[in-house]
């Protein structure tokens, strides 16, 4: 199955399961999606459900969450994260303030899906990892989705949810094709996973990081290195148990992210092994990031602005004192 | 309009019209990537337009804008140079399709968040009123970016500041997949312009004559007054929104029909009625145009490719 057939299934379920359900976005019914993702969706489910909405991100964003308030449960997209910036007012002045400031008395169960990423030459302004951005802020739950039975069981979760989730799903992984295991019908959106297990190192990561990450563990495994690789999933709040159980196994560890280097999720994540399991570690952590550039249009340097494979597989040598 | 001035504006139509034809030849060898938008169908707009600003006159537009750069006189072998993301391109190939900038051209983007561009202009209106400067700001943008906060915003500040801010709605009738009446619950565009004491209207974009005289009166009452003015060009995509798109949401029917209302069809029916071209000349220009097209081609092919160590440059001033 396509991650892109994936994240429909998810959608068309959760449409199925619950008359509350809609999905409400730019494009979503008539076009088919911007990247198809909910293509015939309009068709099987009217356009009660499936509702196009005019260039007004602020507006259906904070519609959405007013829904969600008064008893509804809106899928609301946004097509690409930079986009996400002009309802940014409602995601963090409303949709994570006002179960707090209310003195608990308002939820907002809205879910957000954001496309989002790097890797297929939309330049500056449509391509990103700004999943930090959201991961700062108190009250939202941020998850990112790394694989494709993530991208069919997490909507379902998020769903029911009583705060407001974030997705990322990545669009530069829409076409790609995995199985998803037939045992698995279900995820654990509060807990990190452990995508492999491995001994000599933790190779913590996220989003397009995850297969990534999965592929250079298996040269390395070939190399003699036993890798584990842990995706996160949860960007906030942050499964802290899982992460540091594993770098308190392998005493070693790189943390792998498209974004921004500066105040990212490995920042944080590198801060709290410091802080709380110091003494486990066989050697500094690690962390390969995004170069800090607006992403450019060339192929070359689009790619020269994130971490590749090889990147990985040399900074777990260098770790490892291996050549 | 003379002769020689009919001849300019044709072959500016045309050139638009063939070089994006061969843009998407090149996207479909994967020579151009990422997104691009074409304009084809929409050419009387940006030749209309932008003859009546002078060179000094400042343009905005958004990522479907070659045709404005092009009528503009951005280098058509740099702007193809920057769709291969070559570093001989208007942008350093850093922006590709949706980004071209030439400020010695006074063109600012190639801005590809939708309405994003409506405050900046603004600001560059005011800073010409602020500096005393003769010059207005010219500022491009679909219907479907009507329908965003910033356009609001930018139509009241302009207005409460009155500066001298030519806002020109292209309205294709489709944001992305999305037609017009699901975008705007009032279909008369020019009703918001209205709606801010903004001089406002509104003008059949197929026609190329009557763009020139609207821009031209819209250019002029700027210029004498220092006030915003609100043009509202109605026109038609004949292509895809991008080169992503498979079209599910109108009709081929609907299209054929505005095919029949061809830009440069018209314009150049009109030529011929008005005795201003002979089907020679007519030939001679498309002769100019196909070699044109081809040099912006050879230049790209043979661009070179920006080095790596360079990709942190820019992101601050030197
Ligand atoms: C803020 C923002 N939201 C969404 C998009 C995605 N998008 C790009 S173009 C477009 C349609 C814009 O329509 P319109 O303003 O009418 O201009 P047209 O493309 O028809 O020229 C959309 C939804 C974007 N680039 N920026």
């Amino acid at each position: 199955m396509t991650y892109r057939e994936a994240l429909k299934q998810g959608i068309r379920e959760a449409l199925h399961a619950d008359g509350r359900v809609f999905l409400i976005g730019e494009d979503v019914g008539r076009y088919g999606g911007a990247f198809a993702v909910s293509k015939g969706l309009l068709q099987e489910f009217g356009e009660d459900r499936i509702m196009d909405v005019p260039l007004s991100e602020s507006g259906f964003v904070g519609a959405g969450i007013g829904a969600a308030i008064a008893g509804m449960k809106p899928i609301v997209e946004l097509m690409t994260v930079n986009f996400s910036l002009l309802a940014m007012d409602q995601i963090v002045n409303n949709a994570a303030t006002l179960l707090h400031m209310s003195g608990g008395q308002i939820n907002v169960p809205v879910v957000i899906r954001i496309g989002c990423g790097i890797g297929r030459q939309l330049a500056a302004q449509h391509s990103h990892s700004w999943e930090p951005l959201f991961a700062h802020i108190p009250g939202l739950i941020v998850l990112s989705v790394g694989t494709h039975e993530d991208a069919r069981y997490m909507l379902a979760e998020a769903l029911k949810s009583p705060d407001p989730v974030i997705v990322f799903e990545y669009t530069s992984m829409l076409n790609s094709e995995k199985e998803i295991p037939a045992n698995i019908t279900q995820v654990d959106i509060s807990k990190t996973k452990v995508r492999r297990v491995g001994k000599d190192i933790s190779l913590i990561t996220y989003g397009t990081g995850v297969y990534k990450c999965m592929d250079a563990a298996n040269e390395l495994a070939a190399m003699g290195i036993d890798v584990e690789v842990v995706d996160l999933r949860v960007l906030r709040p942050l499964d802290e148990e899982t992460i540091l159980a594993s770098v308190s196994k392998t005493h070693r560890a790189l943390i792998v992210e498209d974004a921004w280097k500066s105040v990212s999720i490995s920042s944080e994540i590198s801060a709290r092994i410091m802080e709380k399991i110091f003494y486990d570690l066989d050697a500094p952590v690690l962390r390969l990031s995004g170069v800090e550039v607006p992403i450019p249009y060339p192929v070359h340097l689009e790619e020269a602005s994130v971490p590749q494979k090889n990147d990985i597989i040399n900074a777990v040598k260098k770790i490892l004192n291996h050549d | 309009m003379n002769a020689e001035e009919g001849h300019h504006l044709l072959y500016q139509m045309q050139l638009i019209r063939r070089f994006e034809e061969k843009s998407a030849e090149q996207y479909t060898k994967a020579k151009i990537r990422g997104f691009l938008h074409l304009y084809i169908g929409e050419e009387a707009v940006a030749v209309g337009v932008i003859q009546s600003l002078a060179d000094e006159d400042k343009i905005l537009s958004t990522y479907r804008e070659h045709g404005h750069a092009i009528a503009r006189g951005v280098d058509t072998k740099k702007i193809m140079a920057e769709m291969y993301g070559k570093q001989e391109g208007c942008s350093l190939g850093r922006g590709g399709s949706m980004h071209f900038f030439d400020t010695k051209k006074n063109f600012y983007g190639g801005n590809a968040i939708v309405s994003g561009h409506l405050p900046m202009a603004v600001g560059m209106a005011l800073a010409s009123k602020k500096q005393n400067k003769k010059n207005i700001t010219c500022c491009f943008f679909g219907e479907g970016a009507a329908a965003e906060g910033e356009f609001h915003e930018a139509m009241n500040l302009a207005a409460l500041w009155q500066v001298p801010l030519l806002m020109v709605c292209e309205n294709n009738q489709y944001a992305m997949g999305t037609a017009l009446k699901y975008t705007h619950s009032i279909l008369e565009l020019e009703k918001k312009g209205m709606a801010y004491g903004i001089d406002t209207v509104a003008v059949d974009g197929m026609d190329l004559n009557a763009v020139i005289n609207a821009a031209n009166k819209a250019v002029a009452k700027i210029k004498e007054t220092g006030k915003p003015y609100f043009l509202v060009c109605n026109t038609y995509r004949f292509r895809a929104h991008s080169m992503f798109d498979a079209e599910l949401y109108r009709d081929k029917g609907e299209v054929e029909e505005w095919k029949k209302r061809d830009p440069i069809t018209t314009f150049k029916k009109y030529l011929l009625l008005e005795k201003l071209t002979t089907e020679q000349e007519l030939s001679i220009i498309e002769t100019r145009i196909e070699s044109e097209v081809q040099e912006a081609v050879d230049f790209a092919e043979v661009g070179t490719w920006e080095p790596i160590e360079n990709l942190t440059k820019f992101v601050y001033s030197q």
